[in-house]
C-alpha cells in the first residue's frame, strides 16, 4: 500500500515538473520575439554553445566515423559487401550518431556551462538585480541563451556527421582499402533526402531539450554551492534521457 | 501588512510602516527580523499576503509585472554583495541600465557613466572586471549603477558590511550628499548602530516582525524600550534572546553518544 502511494506521489511529482518545464518554455517562446531584436545577444550565445564547443564536437565526430569505418568495414566484409561501407556510414551518423551524440556532448559540455553560469547569477543576486533594474532576466539572460543552443545545437550536429563521414572514409578507403569510387558513389545514390530529414528534426528537437533544461535548471538552481552543482548534474542526467527517449520516439515516427 | 514565508512562517504580522520622501530612513533589527524581506516587499520581489504596501502612490500587491518595472525604474537598489554582472566591465555595468532603457548617444553615456563613477571614487576602475574588484569597490560599482538612471528612491540593503574605515566613511558621505542633493527618498537596512545614527534621519527599529521603536537616532538612545536599550547597547542580556533554542547546554555534553 505504501509502495502505492509512494508511487502514486513520485508521478504526481514529475507530471508537476514537467508542466513547470513547460510553463518555462512557453515564457521562453512569449518573450523571443522581443528578444531576437538583440542579435548580438544570441551571436554571442551561438558563438558560446557552438564555436567553443568545435573542438571536442571535430574530435569525437572524427573517431567515431574512425570507429564506424572499422567496425563496418569487419562487418560488411563478411558479407563481401565493403563498397557499401560508405553507405552504411553515412546514415548512421547522419540519422543517429550525428544527433545522438552530438546532443549528449552538447549536454555535457555547453549544457552543463549554461545551468551553472544561470545558477551562480541566481545565486550571486545578479538576477535579482536586473530585475530591480526593470530589465526581465529571462528576456536579458534566459532566451539569448536558449536560442544560441537551439540554432548551434543542428549545426554542430552537421559538422559532427560531416568529420564522422571523413573518419570512416579515412580507414575504411585510406587504410582498410575499400575503393574510393564505390564509397562515394554508393553513399550518394543510397542516402536519401529523408534521411537527412530525420538527422535535421532529431538535432533541431534535441537542441530544443537540452537547450531547456540546462536554462530551467539554472534559472530554477538552489542559490548555494550545493545547489548549483546539482542543478549541473541533473541537466547532464535529465538532457542524455530525454535525448534517448525522443531519439527513439523520431526514429519511430519516421519509419 | 502581513507576510509569511510559502504562507505558513510568518515574518510580519501587522507591519505598520510609513517612510517619508526626501529622507534617510534606516531600517533596523536583530538578524533574522525580516529587514532584507521587508525591502523585497518594497521593491515588489515578494507580495505581501495581507495589508498593503505603497510606494510612490502604486500599491505593489497584485500590481501588475508590466507596471512594477516601470516603477522600478524610478527605484535603485544596492544589493548586500553589489550583485555587479560579472561578464561586464564596470563600465559595462553601470551602463547597463542605460543600454536597456533609454537610447542615448554613445557619448552621453559615456559621460553619465563616469560622472557617476567619478563620485564613488572609481573612475580609474572602469575598465576592470568585477572579480578584479575588492568587495568594497564592488559596493562603490553597484552604488554607482544604482544611481545612473537618477532614481527617486534609493534602497540600500546592508551597504556597510564589510567595508573597510575609508570605504565606510566615503559610502556614508555619498548617501548623505545624494540624498541632500537629488533628494532622493533613501532606505537604509543596517545593524551598524554607530554607522547609521551619523546619517539616518528616522529609524525604525524591527523586532518580532513589528515595529518596536521609530524615531531620530538620538531618541533612540534614550527610547524607554529593553528590547530598544539591547540592542543599541549591544547586550547580550535582554528580550532578544542570544542563543537559539536548545536543550539544557551541559544536559546535552554530559549525554551519552547513543543516548
Amino acid at each position: 500500500m505504501r509502495l502505492i502511494r509512494e508511487l502514486w506521489e513520485s508521478m504526481i511529482e514529475s507530471l508537476a515538473g514537467l508542466g513547470s518545464v513547460v510553463r518555462f518554455l512557453l515564457r521562453l517562446l512569449a518573450a523571443s520575439p522581443r528578444a531576437m531584436l538583440r542579435l548580438d545577444l544570441i551571436s554571442q550565445q551561438i558563438y558560446n554553445a557552438g564555436a567553443l564547443s568545435l573542438v571536442i564536437i571535430m574530435l569525437s565526430g572524427l573517431f567515431v566515423g574512425m570507429v564506424l569505418g572499422l567496425q563496418g568495414f569487419q562487418l560488411l566484409q563478411r558479407f563481401g559487401s565493403e563498397d557499401a561501407l560508405g553507405t552504411a556510414a553515412t546514415i548512421g551518423l547522419v540519422k543517429e550518431l550525428g544527433p545522438v551524440v552530438t546532443a549528449l556532448l552538447f549536454a555535457g559540455r555547453a549544457g552543463t556551462a549554461l545551468a551553472s553560469e544561470l545558477g551562480l547569477m541566481r545565486a550571486t543576486d545578479q538576477l535579482s538585480a536586473m530585475e530591480m533594474m526593470a530589465v526581465d532576466p529571462i528576456r536579458r539572460v534566459v532566451v539569448p541563451r536558449f536560442l544560441g543552443g537551439v540554432i548551434a545545437m543542428p549545426l554542430l550536429a552537421a559538422i559532427f556527421s560531416v568529420v564522422g563521414i571523413y573518419g570512416a572514409q579515412l580507414v575504411g578507403v585510406q587504410i582498410m582499402g575499400v575503393d574510393a569510387g564505390s564509397f562515394w558513389s554508393q553513399m550518394r545514390a543510397a542516402v536519401g533526402l529523408r534521411d537527412i530529414n530525420e538527422g535535421i528534426v532529431k538535432s533541431c528537437v534535441f537542441g530544443v531539450t537540452c537547450s531547456l533544461i540546462a536554462v530551467y535548471e539554472g534559472y530554477y538552481a538552489m542559490p548555494t554551492a550545493e545547489g548549483v552543482g546539482r542543478a549541473t548534474t541533473r541537466t547532464v542526467v535529465t538532457s542524455a534521457v530525454f535525448t534517448l527517449f525522443l531519439d527513439y520516439l523520431i526514429t519511430a515516427a519516421f519509419l | 501588512m502581513g507576510y509569511a514565508v510559502n504562507g505558513n512562517r510568518p515574518v510580519f504580522a501587522g507591519l505598520d510602516m510609513d517612510i517619508p520622501r526626501g529622507r534617510i530612513t534606516a531600517v533596523m533589527g536583530p538578524s533574522g527580523t525580516g529587514k532584507t524581506t521587508l525591502l523585497r516587499l518594497i521593491t515588489g520581489q515578494v507580495r505581501a499576503d495581507s495589508g498593503s504596501v505603497m510606494v510612490a502612490g502604486e500599491e505593489l500587491r497584485g500590481i501588475r509585472r508590466a507596471d512594477l518595472y516601470v516603477l522600478r525604474r524610478r527605484m535603485g537598489m544596492l544589493f548586500q554583495n553589489g550583485a555587479l554582472l560579472t561578464d561586464l566591465s564596470v563600465f559595462e555595468n553601470v551602463a547597463f541600465p542605460l543600454r536597456e532603457h533609454t537610447d542615448l548617444p554613445e557619448r552621453l553615456i559615456r559621460q553619465l557613466v563616469l560622472t557617476k563613477l567619478q563620485a564613488v571614487g572609481l573612475r580609474g576602475a572602469a575598465e576592470l572586471m568585477p572579480s578584479e574588484l575588492s568587495g568594497g569597490m564592488s559596493r562603490r560599482v553597484a552604488l554607482a549603477r544604482a544611481i545612473v538612471m537618477d532614481p527617486e528612491i534609493l534602497i540600500y540593503d546592508e551597504p556597510f558590511v564589510g567595508l573597510d574605515p575609508i570605504s565606510l566613511g566615503v559610502i556614508l558621505r555619498l548617501i548623505r550628499r545624494l540624498n541632500d542633493a537629488l533628494g532622493i527618498t533613501s532606505i537604509v537596512v543596517s545593524h551598524d548602530v554607530q554607522e547609521i545614527s551619523t546619517v539616518a534621519d528616522l529609524v525604525f527599529l524591527l523586532s518580532g516582525g513589528k515595529v518596536v521603536a521609530r524615531g531620530t537616532p538620538q531618541e533612540l538612545q534614550s527610547y524607554p524600550s529593553d528590547i530598544v536599550r539591547q540592542f543599541i547597547g549591544g547586550l547580550a542580556d535582554g528580550p532578544v534572546p542570544f542563543h537559539f533554542p536548545a536543550p539544557d547546554y551541559f544536559g546535552e555534553l554530559l549525554a551519552r553518544e547513543d543516548a
